[in-house]
């Protein structure tokens, strides 16, 4: 039995990449709080960060854990599935009650991607310096990302959709956070607990960052 | 006895009834009357079998030996709750007072691929040996009896063998699991042959062979969910599956080295 493909080892590697990509959710919604601070602050930022060549490195990484964390999803979803034949007229409830999100990950995960398969096109794979988007903080040039997108949290479609999907992504790491602590075989009597209580909070800090900047353009700027 | 009240209860009962494995099953709906609330849910079940062979009909199948929780054989789900209700009981040890008068209880088999139907909420469970027949054991020379202390175990260590230890192989943990993993089950025999230095020495080669043999019997992975220790009678703790995640990581990384 090849670890990769067992189902210990599935679960490991999806909860090292969910954690990768959790780290990053917090990092980018933290940066992307900075249109707040204004054009000059989140542009200069932004052209930092894509003007450092460690982050190629970082992409290369987060695809790379993007693609494993969805593919071992799919795989033991399917798994899954097919070891729950027949169904029940009633589940588990009152005392007994599972972990609500649990069951929902490959749901909510799902909207996650098409989120950042739609979000990549639009904002990294968008107009750029070419179409007009540029702007020249202390005399440097670089893509006016901030006025792309202003442009787009002021249509009430996108910034709704952005509202939701970052709905799904606090709901995701809800289980998520703690649920790969227990996968890589982390358990303390005193501090499992907390780390629970830690993970929602992790959740509705990332979700509600999130829903700042959409929220921010579309009924404060 | 003198000075307790009698009460009766009557409640209806909705009934998984499968002839065999391989032919649908369907609920049915049974009345059941007159039922003394200190009765087991067991014994409300055997009153209502009665009625049934005195009325030329089929009676309900469903397992049960020992009547005091410690066989694991009863294995039903109420009311969607292997177990009914109650945290850390068996079917056997649930009693009627826990249910209301007119009551609907809707009695299931647990469901598993890994958990054929044999008949009504009787299930196969032999998937279960299976796990235990790859390496839950511990290897030892036939003879005698070694002697019961020749060998000392730290008092925590046993507790925490003898509490992994209590788990009675009923296969709830796998009824109530969305995705019917044996994930508890397993770490529970586990972790009790871990904690004892007879059972440490061979703890990787079991990990790992009863990781595979689990797979290979058809159960699930697991998501975490929890639902496994709620329903389990015996309270097998949820971080017992922690446990074996880090054993079972252990395990492969020295199998590679
Ligand atoms: C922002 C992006 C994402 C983050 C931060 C993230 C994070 C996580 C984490 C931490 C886990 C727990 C792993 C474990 O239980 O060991 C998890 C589980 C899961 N993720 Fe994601 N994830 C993301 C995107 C996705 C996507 C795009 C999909 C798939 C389409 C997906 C599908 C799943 C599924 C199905 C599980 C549950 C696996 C199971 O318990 O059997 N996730 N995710
Ligand atoms: C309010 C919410 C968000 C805003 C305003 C936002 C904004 C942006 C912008 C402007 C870029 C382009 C950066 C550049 O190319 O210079 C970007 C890139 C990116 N965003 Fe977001 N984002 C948001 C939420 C998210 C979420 C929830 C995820 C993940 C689930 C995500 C994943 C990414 C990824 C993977 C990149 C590409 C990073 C790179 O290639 O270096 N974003 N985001
Ligand atoms: S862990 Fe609990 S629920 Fe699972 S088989 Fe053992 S006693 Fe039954
Ligand atoms: S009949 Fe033995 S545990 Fe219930």
């Amino acid at each position: 039995m090849k670890y990769s493909l067992s189902s210990i080892g599935q679960k490991q590697i999806m909860a090292v990449t969910g954690l990768v990509w959790a780290g990053f959710v917090l990092s980018h919604m933290i940066g992307n709080l900075l249109i707040i601070a204004g054009p000059d602050v989140y542009n200069g930022y932004s052209h930092a960060l894509v003007s450092n060549p460690l982050v190629y490195l970082a992409e290369a990484g987060l695809v790379l854990t993007l693609l494993f964390h969805v593919v071992k999803g799919i795989r033991l979803t399917i798994a899954n599935r097919r070891a729950r034949d027949t169904k029940y007229a009633l589940t588990p409830n009152g005392a007994k009650s599972p972990r609500f999100q649990s069951r929902w990950m490959i749901f909510h995960g799902s909207i996650i991607l098409v989120f950042i398969i739609l979000h990549l096109l639009s904002f990294k794979y968008g107009p750029g310096i070419r179409e007009g988007y540029i702007t020249t903080v202390n005399g440097v040039e670089m893509r006016d990302i901030y006025r792309l997108v202003v442009e787009a949290f002021r249509q009430p479609g996108y910034m709704l959709w952005y509202v939701i999907a970052m709905v799904f992504v606090g709901l995701h790491l809800s289980h998520g956070f703690y649920s790969s602590f227990a996968s890589l075989g982390f358990y303390h009597p005193r501090y499992s607990p907390i780390l629970n209580k830690f993970g929602y909070l992790y959740a509705v800090v990332v979700a509600l960052g999130f829903i700042v900047p959409p929220i921010y353009v579309y009924f404060v700027l | 006895m003198a000075g307790t009240v009698q009460r009766t209860i009557n409640v209806k009962l909705r009934v998984w009834r499968q002839p065999n494995r391989d032919t649908p099953g369907h609920f049915e709906e049974y009345e059941a009357r007159d039922i003394n609330t200190d009765a087991s849910f067991l014994e409300m079940l055997d009153i209502v079998n009665e009625r049934l062979i005195k009325e030329n009909k089929d009676p309900i199948a469903f397992d049960h030996d020992c009547r005091e929780g410690i066989c694991g054989s009863c294995s039903m789900v109420i009311n969607g709750n292997p177990h009914g209700p109650e945290l850390g009981t068996a079917t056997c040890q649930l009693h009627m007072r826990k249910f209301k008068d007119g009551d609907t209880i809707t009695i299931e088999p647990f469901r598993a691929r890994a958990f054929p139907i044999i008949k009504d909420l009787s299930v196969d469970r032999t998937a279960l040996d299976k796990i235990i027949a790859a390496g839950g054991y511990i290897s030892v020379n036939t003879g005698n009896a070694p002697d019961a202390n020749s060998i000392p175990v730290p008092k925590a260590d046993a507790d925490e063998a003898f509490d992994a230890a209590t788990c009675i192989g009923c296969g709830a943990c796998v009824a109530a699991c969305v995705n019917s993993s044996a994930m508890l089950f397993m770490a529970a025999k586990i972790a009790h042959l871990e904690k004892l230095p007879q059972g440490r020495v061979e703890h990787e080669q079991r990990v790992l062979k009863m990781v595979k043999a689990m797979e290979e019997a058809g159960f699930g992975n697991c998501s975490n969910t929890g639902a496994c220790a709620l329903s389990c009678p015996k309270e097998i703790k949820f971080e017992t599956i922690a446990r074996l995640n880090r054993s079972f990581l252990k395990a492969s990384v020295k199998r590679r080295s």
